[in-house]
């Protein structure tokens, strides 16, 4: 057994005295039992540089105890020879040992897919290059290749797709990523300037820049001991699930687009430009950035917005739900959608999947559920929707659930809210807790965000690392493919819209 | 069966915007500042200081929009010297002309850097091929959106393609990543000459918030030019559409007054 500190996700930072400093063989064993346990999986699980030696963290969660543990072991360059790997026992250990294979050079052995995660530009191995990314191969006369990317046909992020085809039938999909790697994490210790960090976890991926900063700013807040008033918890939940509301309806209108279903892709278009025009008029921006920031907010509701945002809130969930409705009664649609891209739960639980995805495939995994902050541990008791199926039908209409969910919240959130004056204004200047280390975990739209933040002796943010869910998922996306004509790729990989930035970072 | 879709098709009504010349923005919306210069000028020090792009110059008093987010920040810590207005008409053909000075009433687009080929080839139909290097999907989603049931740009004939051989250009988002380098070269390299570039949002316009990030490469910008720089974080839709309109010199924004 391992020792682990155990916090839960309204707990302040932890300071690093704190963290048990374990032996690897501890924390393999532990580990590799813990997470053959559903109850339990990697919120995330990195190294950094400290002094000569490389620390290891894991931060891991019991879904059914609500409890955060996190321990730690640390191992110098050249006195130890290559760890176990997880992964060979735990496949959904694979990006966090492929990550610091890449960074750190540390070798695993018996690492089952030792590739290249995002080929960050500190990685070890320089040999290593998007162009000579080790794509899997199989032999055979019948076989064909089909390669996509990086620049795909329509306006979107870039990442290499790489098809093993026989006939119209895919055995198998390689996704190779990395080429929106910005260096991201990095730039949050170029300068000690909390608006920027702050901006900088908006644009992690700029679909989810609502989620990206709920989670920064409690990252932070932790780390000053800080518990955001009611008030602002109120306003930070309403704009996570209005961006919920917005990309799934997106999704919903993207699906329907890509089977000729054009009069529920216009119908959805329309309603996601309400959505967003929804949080345009609340704050400026469509994509919420500037909403959300550490210890206080510049745009407090008044009392015509919270209206505003109720009334817009009501009108595209009861046109969502007409769009919904003509889906389900659509026999074209569900022939497409319907047993289509199927990942079967014992799949997305071996892989580690997270977020809608996996709740789609009936693997509850909902921060909101299992590991509630801000107003699902105050006023919201979540209750996250499940289904089993697990197919691209599946997805679908576990978005269309959501959305309407979400609108309820929404609701509920504003109906109780009354616009205060007072609310706190963003501060960029508190002091953070020297030498510790906190966990903002939100549930974002496609599933859990982990920001992890480590301050140094004089309480500068060190070393900042996000996890966005679809590192977990990308592999849900090549497992579903499996079997299917290749022409259903494309729904196939709208039911999942993955971040590439995300998961390049 | 039918019913269901007459409901949807009641509910979805008229969405196109009719006219796209006649936009205004919510009040809200921050879009082109406006700079006053004052005698104490310790707000706007303060302010440059926590920019998160260094896009503001105390002396002279400037703010660059090919760097600016769009946060609003400085606004709220120089009240008195920044102000923001819903004015979406940011775009240029110089990229220095997105720098705002202390007076300035508008973004001269600088109709005089526009290659004269560009409204004589494009002016009644421009494809282009978009390319995201490093951008964080906000501005690839308001690309899309030019092109949806709102905004229907594809009205004017303006449409992003599936191939770079198909287009008359590139657009650029993202601060152009080391890793995507190569291949937004071979995709400028495929589209057929002669052909225009596009740098959409403060990313592509300046590197942003990555400016500085070793894991960006920003040589592209060196070796050709661009035509039309869109500022933004990301750019929104109507700060394309008029920025093409002018382009293509089927729009005309107002002069700015000297
Ligand atoms: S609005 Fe622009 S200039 Fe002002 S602080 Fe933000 S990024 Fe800087």
């Amino acid at each position: 057994m391992a020792r682990y500190i155990t916090i839960d996700n309204t707990s302040p930072a932890v300071p690093l005295a704190e963290i048990p400093d374990e032996h690897y063989g501890a924390v393999y064993d532990d580990l590799a039992d813990r997470l053959a346990q559903e109850r339990y999986h990697m919120a995330h699980y990195f190294a950094r540089e400290e002094g000569d030696r490389l620390r290891f963290y894991a931060i891991l969660l019991d879904d059914s105890s609500r409890k955060i543990m996190i321990t730690s072991f640390a191992m110098g360059y050249h006195d130890e020879g290559p760890l176990p790997s997880l992964t060979a026992l735990r496949p959904a250990m694979h990006p966090f040992e492929r990550d610091i294979t890449e960074r750190y050079g540390v070798r695993f052995d018996a690492m089952p897919w030792d590739k290249p995660l995002r080929l960050p530009f500190d990685r070890r191995d320089r040999r290593a290059s998007v162009g000579n990314y080790p794509f899997y191969t199989i032999e055979g006369d019948s076989l064909h290749e089909v390669n996509v990317g990086p620049i795909h046909a329509g306006i979107i992020e870039p990442g290499a797709f790489r098809f093993i085809c026989n006939g119209e039938t895919v055995l198998h999909l390689e996704i190779a990523l990395g080429y929106q790697h910005r260096g991201l994490e990095r730039q949050f210790t170029a300068a000690d300037n909390r608006l920027r960090q702050a901006v900088l976890a908006e644009t992690a991926a700029g679909d989810t820049a609502a989620a990206n900063a709920t989670a920064f700013a409690e990252a932070v807040e932790k780390l000053a001991g800080h518990t955001p008033p009611e008030g602002l918890v109120r306003e930070r939940a309403a704009a996570l699930e209005l961006e919920r509301m917005a990309m799934h309806i997106a999704d919903t209108g993207a699906l329907s687009m890509d089977v000729g279903y054009q009069l529920g892709q216009v119908a959805c278009e329309a309603l996601r430009t309400m959505t967003i025009n929804t949080t345009q008029a609340w704050c400026g921006n469509r994509f919420a950035k500037g909403l959300i920031r550490p210890f206080g907010t510049n745009k407090p509701l008044t009392a015509e917005k919270t209206d505003m945002i109720r009334r817009n809130v009501a009108e595209i969930v009861r046109r969502y739900d007409e769009v919904r409705h003509d889906i389900k009664s659509s026999p074209t649609l569900l022939a497409r959608y319907e047993q289509c891209g199927v990942v079967p739960r014992s799949e997305m639980l071996r892989i580690g999947g997270v977020g809608m995805a996996a709740r789609a495939s009936g693997v509850e995994r909902d921060i909101r559920t299992s590991h509630p902050s801000g107003i699902f541990s105050r006023q919201i008791a979540h209750e996250s929707i499940v289904k089993r199926h697990g197919d691209v039908m599946a997805r679908l209409m576990m978005r269309c659930r959501e959305v309407l969910q979400s609108a309820g919240y929404i609701d509920r959130i504003l109906a109780s809210h009354r616009p205060d004056t007072s609310a706190p204004r963003p501060d960029y200047v508190r002091p953070l807790a020297p030498d510790a280390l906190a966990v903002g975990l939100v549930e974002a739209w496609r599933g859990e965000l982990c920001h992890v933040a480590v301050t140094n002796a004089a309480g500068r943010i060190a070393d900042y690392r996000i996890k966005d869910p679809s590192i977990h998922n990308w592999l849900a996306l090549a497992l579903a493919v499996r079997g299917e004509g290749i022409s259903d790729f494309p729904i196939c990989n709208k039911s999942f819209n993955l971040s590439y930035c995300g998961h390049d970072l | 069966m039918i019913l269901p879709k007459i409901k949807v098709l009641r509910s979805h009504g008229r969405q196109y915007i009719p006219d796209l010349t006649e936009v205004t923005l919510t009040d809200e919306f921050r879009g082109r500042p406006e700079l006053t210069a004052t005698d104490d000028m310790s707000d706007v020090e303060a302010a440059a200081a926590m920019c998160p792009t260094a896009a503001i110059t105390t002396a002279p008093f400037t703010l660059d929009l090919g760097r600016c987010l769009f946060c609003g920040e400085c606004a709220l810590r120089a009240p008195r010297n920044i102000r923001f207005t819903n004015d979406y008409r940011i775009g240029s053909a110089s990229r220095e002309a997105l720098v705002v000075r202390a007076g300035d009433t508008a973004v001269d687009f600088r109709h005089d850097c526009v290659r004269t080929e560009i409204p004589r080839l494009f002016g009644h139909a421009l494809k282009l091929r978009q390319v995201s290097a490093g951008g964080d999907a906000s501005n690839e989603m308001e690309l899309n959106a030019t092109g949806n049931v709102n905004f229907d740009f594809g009205r004017y004939g303006v449409e992003f393609t599936a191939s770079p051989r198909h287009a008359d250009g590139v657009v650029i988002t993202g601060p152009v990543t080391c890793n995507m380098a190569a291949a937004l070269e071979m995709c400028y390299d495929a589209v057929p000459d002669p052909k225009i570039v596009i740098a959409c949002g403060a990313d592509a316009c300046s590197g942003g918030l990555f400016a500085a990030s070793r894991a960006v490469d920003r040589s592209f910008f060196e070796r050709h030019r661009v035509d039309l720089w869109l500022p933004g974080a990301p750019a929104h839709p109507m700060v394309f559409i008029e920025g093409v309109m002018n382009l293509t010199g089927r729009w005309r924004r107002r002069e700015a007054e000297k």
